[in-house]
């Protein structure tokens, strides 16, 4: 885009929106070169602040029609650089619309705008006995709207499912600029599973303004241990009997030896002394299953080789298990100047010998790995500790980080469980999917945004040429056109 | 012509190609040949003979929904899935299963036994899980478990242009690049040819009790419905069995460990009030279409809190157009058929299905027609509104711009 063209589409958008909702002073518009996923910076052309889904629908338009490419952004958490904004493009910030709709309790859904943050859904549906299970950790920062294009998990979603599990309809506005409502209240709406390819697409195939979201009863007990192991292969060991027992337990996450150091000298979490490797357990359901189950839960870490458990007596102490984990990632900054966070995953009974390997890169490249996981669905997330400046430290962390991805996908993982793909690992997509197979996923951007202006860049390695703008398309088979097919 | 395309096909199949017999019509459209391939690469080198020739394919499994949606415009092959019917990897620790696209459900249970593990689509059942996938057909643990769509993780496909993907994985939790597998399940195959599935299985539970009761009136259905939602009983599934005729019937499905079960069957028991019974067998309707046989079957689906007026609008308009429906499905998810019968020509049954539409606002629900006997769908759209349909058609023309598969059986003519 030529300073031209961006004078006018500034000029159309502050008629469109008013002057205060669009962004041009470069200090102001530096404050969104990045998201979570600070090591990547891009000062966007200009950013627009929406109100309405009609400004959304307005400011997509006029992008379409100047074919100037646009990048949505919730509250800016994300951590795979999803939300970088375009160079020459226009950011919309979405974090004004943050109306709770509705929450109908009867139906079990709330209706939001995206912009609402996660967790304050949760407490607005908690006195009618309701919450919204996806958790990220960041849940107390984090927008819906986010969630829905990254698919976000957390550490309930071991028995609860991620974003799509709990999305039953979506206003979209299409790349066109188009206003669509897909599903709604109801859950099958008839036809393809839009919905199934919305959420996750990481913002590459539109804008969601509404989302229809399921709302969860919250569980009778709740029940949470922390139990404390020699060594990572104990704790391992004692994830695999937990769920080879048939138990599934709200959420598993281990800390390694590393990331329990982080966690006590930021947050205090007071973990016990000498440990290897924390487990934390937390169990929720029905009274009777749940006390059962807790005990057997404790039974298998003892037999496993735990050489503490500590039961949380109150809501307090819950707390102050989960402080250690949901901090970590941060906490990390107090034992290194930099790290990455890989979020790789491997099927579960991989683990204690994926970490085994892990250890192995990190000591041959001489760079620390603390790991954070969510281990009962084998989503890793090794935090990579290096100083930026100490010459080549930083190239080493990002082999080892590579090494890291390239053990997941051996072991039949992938290479993002939660995070997303982004801006960050679009380079790793083709370790993880063939040609044809990234093809194939870009048919679906090519049907929803021929012109690749939606968040352009994020995911695919390599753009497709769509070679289709709807409404246009005339002519021989593409196929008999390739010289692939014939016709008979 | 035809010589040359049978010739290619068994090339494609080792052998596993023939002439289609009557026995193969879909939906009373003959083809002119079948293929059984037995692999993926098999189904990629049958679906480039398809290609070169311009031919129309529908994909069969175990054929029991094969009538589903509109009929096609065209059959020329039908591709037959059942030959790939292995399962590719069952890693029991890991809680995943990977299966061919032919292999059949009850088979896939008995495989699954005796780990302790089963794929969480009730009840068992002699379709295939590439079926399964592609008419998104769920049975009533889904309210627990999830549909089928939550339940797969990854899909090997054959597109139409006859190239191999794969999307997703073998892992649960992966977001890496587009959920494809969502897009195909209930895509009827019109998108691509499943070859193979990734799911994620659940434990066997060790306890299960089914606790049922008598309901009769909508408001009063409603209302125990209700309860049991808001409750803290954590059914793994609701299902309501409303015949044309006499009391309907609630059931609840209670799993877990046997002090759980048996503290929330106490707990059911005294919620849903006299009357109400609990045992170990399931219901003999459980799961099954309500069908007697060559009948009309519907799929409806509502807000949860929209069932008084669902079952409302359906006995108005029965008592409007002379049909009888019998209900059944899951209630606390908001999704149920309805099997019609009784009724007169194609001409009624249209305006049965238009009727009903007209309500469905009041119950926050789509009327789609499932199956119909004879010419019964010549006169009606069977699938109603769709939301999103110029987006739907720019997705069939990404993937099928030929129009290949399964041409008009889906959602807008696609």
């Amino acid at each position: 885009m030529d300073a031209r063209d961006l004078l006018d589409l500034t000029d159309q958008l502050r008629t469109l929106l008013g002057d205060d909702a669009v962004i041009t002073d470069h200090q102001r518009l530096r404050t969104y070169e990045c998201d979570g996923l600070a090591q990547y910076k891009v000062v966007p052309a200009l950013v627009v602040l929406a109100d309405t889904t009609a400004h959304v629908a307005a400011v997509v338009h006029a992008c379409a029609a100047a074919n100037v490419p646009f990048v949505a952004r919730g509250s800016g958490t994300g951590l795979s650089g999803g939300a970088l904004p375009h160079a020459d493009g226009v950011l919309i910030v979405m974090s004004r619309m943050r109306e709770i709709l509705e929450i109908d309790r009867p139906n079990q859904r709330a209706v939001v705008e995206p912009g609402v943050i996660n967790l304050q859904l949760s407490r607005e549906a908690l006195p009618q006995g309701y919450y919204y299970a996806p958790d990220p950790s960041s849940q107390q920062v984090c927008s819906i709207g986010g969630n829905v294009a990254e698919n976000s998990g957390g550490a309930h979603c071991l028995k609860y499912g991620f974003t799509t599990n709990h999305v039953t309809g979506l206003e979209l506005v299409t790349p066109q600029g188009d206003v669509v409502q897909i599903g709604g209240k109801a859950v099958d709406a008839p036809g393809y599973d839009l919905l199934g390819a919305i959420v996750g697409s990481e913002g590459t195939l539109g804008i969601a303004t509404k989302v229809t979201v399921r709302l969860t009863r919250t569980p009778e007990t709740v029940r949470t241990l922390l139990a404390a192991f020699p060594h990572t292969d104990q704790a391992g060991a004692a994830v695999s009997t937990i769920i080879g027992a048939g138990v599934i337990p709200a959420a598993i996450e281990m800390m390694d030896a590393l990331a329990i150091e982080a966690a006590e000298a930021a947050v205090h979490c007071g973990y016990p002394d000498g440990a290897g490797a924390v487990l934390i357990v937390e169990l929720d359901g029905p009274t009777a299953e749940v006390e059962h189950q807790f005990d057997q839960v404790e039974a298998f870490c003892r037999d496993n080789g735990a050489f503490e458990i500590r039961i949380a007596a109150d809501d307090a102490e819950r707390a102050l298990f989960w402080k250690g984990r949901k901090s970590a990632f941060a906490a990390v900054g107090r034992i290194s100047p930099d790290y990455i966070v890989q979020d790789g995953v491997i099927p579960r009974t991989a683990l204690p010998e994926v970490l085994r390997r892990i250890a192995a890169i990190s000591a041959e490249a001489g760079v620390r790995v603390a790991n954070v996981f969510h281990a009962g669905d084998g989503n890793l997330h090794p935090l990579v500790l290096f100083d930026d400046a100490v010459p080549g430290q930083s190239d080493r962390a990002e082999q080892v980080s590579g090494a890291i991805v390239d053990l997941c996908i051996e072991y039949g993982g992938s290479i993002t469980g939660e995070h997303g793909v982004g801006s960050d690992k679009a380079k790793y997509m083709p370790r993880m999917f063939s040609d044809d197979d990234l093809d194939t996923m870009q048919l679906v951007r090519c049907a929803f945004d021929p012109s690749s202006i939606s968040n352009p860049g994020k995911i695919f390695p390599t753009p497709r040429l769509c070679g289709e703008v709807p409404g246009r398309h005339k002519g021989a088979h593409p196929l008999a056109d390739a010289g692939i097919a014939e016709v008979f | 012509m035809g010589d040359v395309i049978i010739e290619n096909l068994r090339a494609a199949t080792e052998g596993q190609a023939a002439v289609a017999t009557e026995a193969d019509a879909v939906d009373r459209m003959p083809p002119r040949w079948v293929a059984m391939p037995d692999s993926t690469e098999q189904t990629a080198a049958v679906m480039r003979v398809a290609a070169d020739n311009d031919l129309a394919v529908v994909v069969r499994g175990a054929a029991t929904k094969l009538t589903w949606g509109a009929r096609p415009e065209r059959v020329d092959l039908v591709l037959d899935t059942t030959r790939m019917d292995t399962v590719v990897e069952h890693a029991a620790g890991d809680l995943i299963v990977v299966v061919g696209a032919g292999r059949r459900l009850d088979d896939l249970e008995a495989d699954l036994a005796g780990s302790g593990q089963w794929l969480a689509v009730d009840p068992p059942r002699r379709g295939t899980v590439g079926g399964l996938v592609a008419t998104a057909s769920n049975g009533p643990t889904r309210l627990l478990h999830g549909p089928v769509r939550d339940l797969l993780i990854g899909v090997t496909i054959v597109r139409a242009d006859g190239v191999v993907a794969h999307a997703g994985g073998k892992v649960v939790k992966n977001v890496a690049g587009y959920d494809v597998g969502k897009l195909l399940t209930g895509s009827l195959g019109t998108l691509a040819v499943i070859t193979q599935a990734a799911f994620r299985l659940h434990p066997l539970p060790e306890a299960r009790q089914w606790v049922s009761v008598a309901v009769s009136h909508p408001g009063g259905i409603h209302a125990l419905v209700q309860q049991v939602v808001h409750s803290q009983l954590v059914p793994t599934a609701v299902e309501l069995d409303r015949p044309a005729t006499g009391d309907a019937t609630l059931s609840l499905l209670l799993e877990g460990i046997p002090p759980g079960v048996e503290s929330r069957t106490n707990a059911a028991l005294d919620l849903m009030g006299t009357g109400a019974t609990a045992g170990e067998d399931a219901p003999g309707w459980w799961g099954a279409e309500p069908l007697v046989g060559g009948e009309v079957l519907l799929k409806l689906t509502h807000e949860i809190a929209g069932l008084a007026h669902l079952l409302t609008a359906l006995d108005d308009v029965c008592a409007e157009t002379g049909f009888t429906a019998h209900l059944r499905g899951s209630v606390a998810v908001g999704a149920v058929t309805v099997g019609l019968a009784g009724a007169g020509d194609a001409h009624a049954l249209a305006r049965c299905v238009e009727s009903l539409r007209m309500r469905a606002p009041s119950f926050g629900g789509t009327v789609v027609v499932l199956e119909a006997p004879g010419d019964g769908k010549a006169d009606l759209d069977v699938w109603g509104p769709v939301g999103g349909l110029e987006l739907m058609h720019a997705v069939k023309r990404q993937f099928d711009p030929g129009r290949r598969l399964a041409p008009g059986r889906f959602v807008g003519g696609i």
